[in-house]
């Protein structure tokens, strides 16, 4: 366990250090990103969409309470952005990509095509892993803001289509509300959760042993791991800014 | 003598610093001990067959060879540079002079044959005109230029092979190790590898190491000749065997026998004796 979380921590620190060294796969970043962005484009849309729309269905029921179903667009606004935009588009993708990442890097390792590349003299972290981490970290930034947008209107066609409330109070206070701690709290989240999704997918894909079996096994721990891991690291990035500028 | 003649095209094994020294090698995984105190050399342009039951560790000890592995203790020299004390990051220089084929063939599946006996050249910025020269004459090599568009999934496992010896040799390295290229293929398939295998030797007198656990492969390896003028693999003239294709045996972690052809055969170890039958 310890000398696995060691692991983890050299392949991580070295796909990163690969960033400054002279080679830098750019087309293998690129596909990745495609496969990773586009790929996840449409889930990330449908996911966002329904969960603004959700969320403005509760608070508004349970502001209606207070007689303050004025500020849905506020609730829906803070919460997309702070929260449930970059941890949700993140599950999603690690749903998709980190055990994508987990089993094809894996069925490599098992068929020794690893190996193979190493013995054709190529660093195998330098060639598979840095390029799957910075697409990631990359796209999953921008999937973030789609999510946050979409669900805001998601949360905006329930308010207005579902609640009968007033479309321009609904954006007005969604977009009032929001100061740059928001903002910040919200993007810094994906370029964390892209981190660990892509290192934890590698890991668990570079470290497969025992043929097909062992594929299965590490595709389903490197989902495990990197979700239970994101929301674990997203209360910590939480409590820090609310530490730093006080919301 | 018939060997004299042969002897004046080959460099002469002895007369430099061998390619690959194991001196005092073990390892194991787990806890497990896998190869015990395994020493031995392969000298230049000499042929080397490893032979042994199946688990007792003959990939492990390539991959030693190449540097993919460590051992727990021992030093092992390759090119008169020490790999088992090298960083990673240095190891991938000297790999460039070594082409290995693995033993699943450990093609890249989602690269086309072209790309896979590529690799290595578009790795080093090999411009793209000698790129194309050099694999349609490794692939010419092992008579497969036709399937240069194709993926490893369209090929036979035979195929695949022949690929795998293709992506080996493009480099034009100073060492091969084979390993068990003839595994889990039909006996007919077989012999075409081996043929590569002895076409590889007797062509270009490469120092190799070679994992076989079938002694039928080992023993054609040592008695035939490749025929330039008719490309094929024959008997040798008076069924003479090879000189410089010599055996080891490992049992049990230990290496057992290293020796020649003859000795091999002559051995009164029971467990070679049996091996044998
Ligand atoms: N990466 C590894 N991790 C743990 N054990 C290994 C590894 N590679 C090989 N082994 C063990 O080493 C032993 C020898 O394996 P191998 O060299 O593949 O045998 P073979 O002679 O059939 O090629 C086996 O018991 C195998 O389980
Ligand atoms: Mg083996």
């Amino acid at each position: 366990m310890v000398g696995s979380v060691q692991d983890y921590a050299v392949l991580s620190a070295s796909s990163i250090a690969n960033l400054f060294s002279r080679r830098l796969y750019w087309s293998d970043i690129a596909m990745q990103a495609d496969r990773i962005g586009v790929g996840s484009l449409p889930i990330v849309i449908l996911t966002g969409f329904f969960t603004g729309g959700v969320l403005a269905l509760q608070s508004a029921s349970t502001l209606a309470q207070f007689g303050a179903t004025a500020i849905t667009g506020q609730l829906v606004s803070f919460s997309m952005i702070k929260e449930l935009g970059p941890v949700l588009t993140s599950l999603m993708v690690s749903g998709r990509n980190a055990s994508g990442m987990a089993s094809e890097l894996g069925s490599m390792m098992v068929t020794e095509q690893i190996d193979a590349m190493r013995a054709l003299g190529t660093d195998p972290i330098k060639k598979l892993v840095t390029p799957r981490v910075v697409a990631t970290i990359f796209m999953l930034f921008f999937l973030t803001i789609v999510s946050d947008a979409v669900g805001i209107a998601g949360g905006a066609s329930v308010s207005i289509l579902m609640l009968g409330q007033d479309g321009s109070q609904y954006f007005h206070t969604a977009y009032q509300s929001l100061v740059f701690a928001d903002i910040l709290q919200g993007l810094v989240k994906p370029v964390f959760f892209g981190f660990i999704i892509a290192t934890i997918g590698c890991f668990y894909g570079m470290n497969t042993r025992g043929g097909t079996q062992g594929v299965g096994r590490s595709t389903t721990q490197a989902v495990v791991y990197s979700s239970v891991l994101i929301i674990a690291v997203d209360f910590v990035i939480s409590r820090l800014m609310i530490g730093i500028f006080g919301r | 003598m018939a060997t004299e003649t042969l002897a004046a095209a080959v460099p002469v094994p002895g007369d430099q610093e061998p390619v690959v020294i194991f001196d005092d090698v073990s390892i194991g995984f787990d806890g497990k001990p896998v190869l015990k105190n395994i020493s031995f050399r392969v000298a230049v342009g000499e042929t080397r067959i490893l032979l042994g039951p199946a688990g007792v560790g003959k990939s492990v000890l390539l991959k030693l060879a190449n540097g993919l592995f460590r051992p727990d203790s021992g030093r092992i020299t390759v090119f008169g540079q020490e790999v088992s004390s090298m960083p990673e990051g240095d190891l991938f220089g000297l790999r460039s002079r070594i082409g290995m084929v693995f033993q699943e063939s450990a093609l890249f599946d989602s690269l086309t044959v072209r790309d896979n006996v590529a690799f290595r050249l578009m790795e080093d910025k090999v411009p793209e005109s000698e790129i194309n020269d050099r694999v349609a004459e490794a692939l010419r090599f092992v008579e497969l230029e036709h399937t240069m568009q194709m993926f490893p999934a369209q090929l036979s496992g035979g195929m695949r092979r022949r690929v795998a010896i293709a992506r080996a040799i493009v480099a034009k390295p100073d060492l091969l190790l084979y390993d068990s290229p003839t595994g889990g293929l039909d006996p007919i398939t077989s012999t075409t590898i081996v043929e590569l295998v002895v076409k590889e030797r007797d062509l270009y007198h490469t120092s190799s190491l070679l994992v076989t656990h079938r002694l039928q492969d080992a023993y054609t390896l040592a008695t035939h000749t490749f025929n330039k003028a008719e490309n094929h693999m024959e008997r040798s003239p008076g069924d003479k065997t090879n000189l410089y294709t010599s055996f080891l045996m490992l049992r049990e972690g230990e290496l057992v026998f290293d020796g020649s052809t003859h000795e091999l055969v002559t051995s009164d170890d029971p467990f070679i004796k049996e091996y044998l039958t």
